[in-house]
Parts: C-alpha cells; sequence; structure tokens
C-alpha cells in the first residue's frame, strides 16, 4: 500500500537525483557494452555467431534508450542527449564495460561475467519500490534471459575445448578480474536508494549475490579464480574512473553529431 | 557417371551437356514454369550456374555489412543507432541463409560453408560492385540503404520466380527484409535533405558518389553467355538493362523530388522508346575492378573479413571441440 502511494505521488526531488543517478548507470553500463558488441558486426567468429552477438548488442542499447527515457520523465533530459552529449565526466558507466574488446575470449567471458552482473542487479530492481523501474526491470530481465543462456553456453564449450582457447579465457579472466570491482560501485545515494527501497540491496549484498553464481561455476570449469573480497579499492574500483578507452569510444559516437553543430535533426 | 568433378568457378567453361532424356525431361519441367528442389535430379550445368550466381548473391551480402558497420558506432542517436545494427544483422543473417541454399547445392561436390568463405580472399568468388566503394559520410549509410538496397530490390525481386524453389523462398523473406533497410536509409535521407545547407550538401555528395556504381550494379546490356543460360533455366528471367530500366523509372523521379541533382547530364526519359538514356559507365572498366578486387576498398574489406574467418579459426574449432567433449561427459554421467 506504502508503494502504491508513493508511485502515485512521484519521487521527492532528493529520491529524484538518487534515481537518476542509478538510472544512468544502468543506461551507461548497456550503452557502452551494446557498442562494444557492435564492433563485432561482419567480423565475429562466424556468420552465426555474428547474427546472434548482434541480437544483444542491439538489446543492450534497446535496454539503455528503456533507461535513459525513464531518466528523461524524471526531468533529467532528452534520452538522446543525455546518451550523446554529456561528457567523460559526467558519464556514470563502469570501467568493466568502457575496456576495449580485445579477442573473441574477452569478449565471452565479458558477456558471461556482465550478464550474470546484470541478473542480480536487475533482480534487485525486480523489487523495487518505484514502479517504473520495477517494471522496467521485469521486462529487460526475460530478454537477458536468452543472454545468459548465450554466454554461459559459449564460455562452456570454449572452456571445455581446452588448449588455446583455454588460455586465453583464462588471460582474459585475469585482465577482467580488477575490473569487476567497477560494476558493484552504487554511486554516492547508494545508502539512500536503499533506505527508500528503490533499489533495495547494498554493493556487498549484490556483489555476493554475483559471486555465488560466478565463483562456482568458473571453478567448476577449471579456471583460478582470483581473490574475491567485497569491493575492493583498486583504482578502477568506482564509477567515475574511467577507463581511458571511453574517451574515444565517446568521440567515436559524436563523429556524426560533430560534423554539423547547427543541425537539428538527423 | 563423371569421375572428374566440375570446377564450380568457371562455370562457362562447363561443355554443352549431352541431351540425354532426364535433361529433356527437365528442360519440359523448367518450361512449364515448374519449380525444382534440391532433391530432385538436375543437370551439372544448372547446379554450377546457380552455386556461382548465389554464393555471389550470399558473399555480397555479407562483403554489404562492411561499408555500413563503418556507421553504427557513429549514428548520431539511439534510434538510428538501432536501425544501422538491424540492418547490418539483416544483411548477414541474408548472407547466412544464401550460403546454405549454396551448401545444399554444392553437398554432391564436397562444397563446405568454409570453402565458400575462404572463396572471398583467394578471389575464386565476386562480390556486387557497390561494396567495393567507400562510403565516407553519414550520408552515404543512408544512401546505401535508400539507393543501393533499392536497386537490390529490383533485382531480387525479379528473381522471386526463379526456377529453384530454396532460393525463391529464401528471397521472399529477404525482399520483405529489404524493404525494411530502403525505408530506413529514406528516412536518414529526408533528415538530412529536410536539414541544414551542410547535412544536404553531404547528401547531394553522396548521391553524386554512388550514381555510376548505381548504374553499373545491373551488370552490363549484352546478354553474356552465362545470362543467357539462366535465363533458359528460368534462374532469372529479365536482362540487366530491363532490371536497370525499372531501377530508374522507379528512382529518378523521386531524387528530383527531394531537389537533388542527378550527375548525368544526358539522363532523360524518351518517351517514344519508353525507355531512360544515360551516360554508360566504363562497363570493362568496372568488370575488372570487380573481377580483380582493385576498387577503392576491395582489399581493405577483403582483409577484414579474412581476419575474421581466419583469425578466429581457434573459435570455431573450439566450440566444436568443446560441444564434442561436453556431449561425452554427458553420456559417461
Amino acid at each position: 500500500m506504502a508503494q502504491d502511494d508513493k508511485a502515485a505521488r512521484g519521487p521527492s526531488v532528493a529520491e529524484g537525483a538518487a534515481l537518476v543517478d542509478l538510472l544512468l548507470q544502468m543506461a551507461d553500463d548497456d550503452l557502452v557494452l551494446g557498442h562494444r558488441h557492435s564492433e563485432w558486426l561482419g567480423v565475429a567468429p562466424d556468420i552465426e555467431e555474428d547474427v546472434a552477438f548482434s541480437s544483444i548488442a542491439q538489446d543492450e542499447v534497446g535496454h539503455a534508450a528503456l533507461y535513459y527515457e525513464l531518466a528523461s520523465q524524471l526531468g533529467a533530459g532528452d534520452a538522446d542527449r543525455l546518451a550523446f552529449d554529456r561528457p567523460v565526466g559526467e558519464r556514470r558507466s563502469a570501467a568493466f564495460v568502457e575496456l576495449e574488446n580485445g579477442d573473441w575470449a574477452r569478449t565471452a567471458m565479458r558477456h558471461f561475467l556482465y550478464d550474470a552482473f546484470e541478473e542480480v542487479r536487475l533482480d534487485a530492481c525486480t523489487r523495487s519500490g518505484w514502479q517504473p523501474l520495477q517494471r522496467a526491470a521485469t521486462k529487460v530481465r526475460r530478454e537477458e534471459f536468452y543472454h545468459r543462456l548465450h554466454s554461459r553456453t559459449q564460455l562452456h564449450h570454449l572452456a571445455k575445448a581446452g588448449g588455446e582457447a583455454f588460455a586465453r579465457l583464462e588471460h582474459a579472466l585475469a585482465d577482467l578480474w580488477p575490473y569487476v570491482a567497477s560494476l558493484f560501485d552504487l554511486g554516492p545515494h547508494a545508502a539512500e536508494l536503499r533506505a527508500t527501497g528503490v533499489l533495495p540491496a547494498d554493493a556487498a549484498a549484490l556483489r555476493s549475490a554475483w559471486e555465488a553464481v560466478v565463483v562456482p561455476e568458473l571453478s567448476e570449469l577449471g579456471f583460478g579464480v582470483p581473490a574475491c573480497g567485497g569491493t575492493d579499492a583498486t583504482s578502477a574500483a568506482h564509477r567515475g574512473a574511467h577507463h581511458p578507452a571511453l574517451a574515444e569510444l565517446l568521440t567515436t559516437m559524436r563523429a556524426v553529431l560533430d560534423v554539423d553543430a547547427a543541425a537539428a535533426s538527423w | 557417371m563423371r569421375t572428374k568433378e566440375p570446377d564450380i568457378a568457371t562455370t562457362e567453361d562447363v561443355r554443352e551437356p549431352v541431351a540425354s532424356e532426364q535433361q529433356r525431361v527437365f528442360l519440359e519441367r523448367i518450361d512449364r514454369g515448374e519449380k525444382i528442389e534440391a532433391t530432385d535430379w538436375m543437370p551439372d550445368e544448372y547446379r554450377l550456374l546457380l552455386i556461382k550466381f548465389i554464393q555471389m548473391h550470399g558473399v555480397s551480402e555479407i562483403m554489404g555489412a562492411f561499408p555500413e558497420k563503418e556507421w553504427v558506432p557513429k549514428a548520431p542517436t539511439l534510434r538510428r543507432k538501432l536501425g544501422m545494427m538491424s540492418k547490418v544483422q539483416d544483411e548477414m543473417g541474408h548472407g547466412q541463409l544464401l550460403l546454405s541454399v549454396v551448401q545444399e547445392l554444392g553437398r554432391p561436390l564436397g562444397l563446405t560453408r568454409e570453402q565458400l568463405i575462404s572463396d572471398i580472399f583467394t578471389g575464386r568468388t565476386k562480390f556486387h560492385n557497390v561494396f567495393h566503394m567507400p562510403a565516407p559520410s553519414w550520408a552515404d549509410a543512408g544512401v546505401i540503404g535508400w539507393l543501393v538496397d533499392g536497386a537490390a530490390i529490383v533485382s531480387q525481386a525479379a528473381l522471386l520466380d526463379t526456377s529453384y524453389a530454396p532460393y525463391a523462398r529464401v528471397l521472399k523473406r529477404i525482399c520483405a527484409e529489404e524493404s525494411f533497410h530502403m525505408q530506413h536509409g529514406e528516412s536518414i535521407v529526408l533528415s538530412l535533405a529536410e536539414g541544414t545547407a551542410s547535412q544536404r550538401q553531404m547528401l547531394q555528395d553522396a548521391v553524386n558518389r554512388w550514381w555510376e556504381s548505381l548504374i553499373f550494379f545491373f551488370g552490363p546490356p549484352d546478354v553474356s553467355d552465362a545470362a543467357r543460360k539462366m535465363i533458359r533455366y528460368r534462374i532469372r528471367t529479365k536482362t540487366n538493362e530491363e532490371l536497370r530500366q525499372k531501377f530508374l523509372s522507379r528512382y529518378v523521379p523521386r531524387i528530383h523530388a527531394l531537389g537533388l541533382t542527378i550527375p548525368d547530364p544526358d539522363l532523360h526519359f524518351d518517351p517514344l522508346s519508353g525507355l531512360w538514356h544515360y551516360t554508360a559507365p566504363d562497363w570493362a572498366a568496372y568488370g575488372r575492378m570487380v573481377r580483380d578486387n582493385t576498387g577503392p576498398m576491395s582489399q581493405a574489406r577483403i582483409a577484414l573479413r579474412q581476419q575474421a574467418h581466419e583469425g578466429q579459426r581457434w573459435v570455431r574449432e573450439a566450440m566444436r571441440a568443446g560441444a564434442a567433449q561436453l556431449a561425452m561427459e554427458g553420456a559417461r554421467a
């Protein structure tokens, strides 16, 4: 009942700022990773994978658009402007998704680790007291089910092959692991998001839920999982400590827009 | 029985087959407008013509992903980004469907997917002239969708009544999707046409850049031996020139309606002959470009495809080995 009342009156000003920050974290993560995934268009390992991975990339960008739209409804501005105009310093994506693709092993490993993270974050969002987020998360989770299936199948096949594929995956895991913490930084409003029931979980809980899913699976496949802890304090552990590759990605994304600043529509 | 497998790359060299009873019955089926299925008996010549033609079509779809792929990361709105991604995905999907048709046809010859792809960088198959050209601006992404896909729709729609049934079924789906691409391209083009002076200029430059390639796209007006055979077998029913005329009738008025010009001072419709007159491109030069892969972007794009295919052989092999390993463990469990 209390939740219905809140949905009816909408979030307070303070809650609004916290909500927008959370939505931008989710949107920026999905946009940047969807962009990275789409860099494989036309050059994936085979034609079937090209088509499949493109669907996943489109879903990620589509989810980003949905979250930007929600932020826009809270007064954060136009969805396209949120996606294209914010400078690096205002971006809320995690360094984990900003890193370049590298080889297919790194792409596959990131896909696996990130989709497990998304599941955990979305799970918390489906219990959100703010209905628009709760509804969006429920919808997105349905699509993410297939991403999880795809990423797990691929990881298992590649790992079971042993040899070069296994060695490449092991290398990718070591490369990616220091950036994992950046995903679990819920930002400066984390306490408030939890207290108000907008995001009924904290970073430590999300991380342990994620580890409970990911670590046994990786171990079973024969990977030595690096030491796990709470949110470690490496330099890449915070949203805002962007990977240098993000600046280049944003410049690319603006390449057409910057050709004619006077253009009103494209 | 043949003791030696025919060389699939040199269809024109195949000798006139002996008019056997099977041959005669087959041609009668063709003449009655019947459709041929993959499991039906067919003359080697028919099979080889289809393999060469559909492989080129499939490979062109796959190589056609490259000029547009460049614009996915730069697409200027979320909607455009999603549209471009979906379009490139469709092209790859068309390539996949078409190569499956070729694989089925090539099964008696031991033709594999690996071979169909590596034929691109060994020069054993060709791809359409338009995909050898650069796409240096966002307007090119629009013009490719609007006019190149528009031209593709004209030639593919004319193939819908092809005598080979599996090809016809795949084409039906392709044509439906291509018309979305054309609308997607048209939408980009309209935004530019209604935009600032520099947006309009960008669009006009792209039309100027693509025009001659579009005229060549349908091929030279004279009917080659291979084309004559394909028409005899009803693999295709229209000549290059008929298709080009249809394209001009459909698109010249649309281009003019947007206030754009076409870079051909001789282009006009002759009401007496009912035909468009246009300045002929250097047919031989374009033909050489396609045959020898000497267009401005030919080598770079072939290198990209070769790297994707050969550089990631380990992924395809590992996926197969891993699946076998998992099946074995499953059987043991």
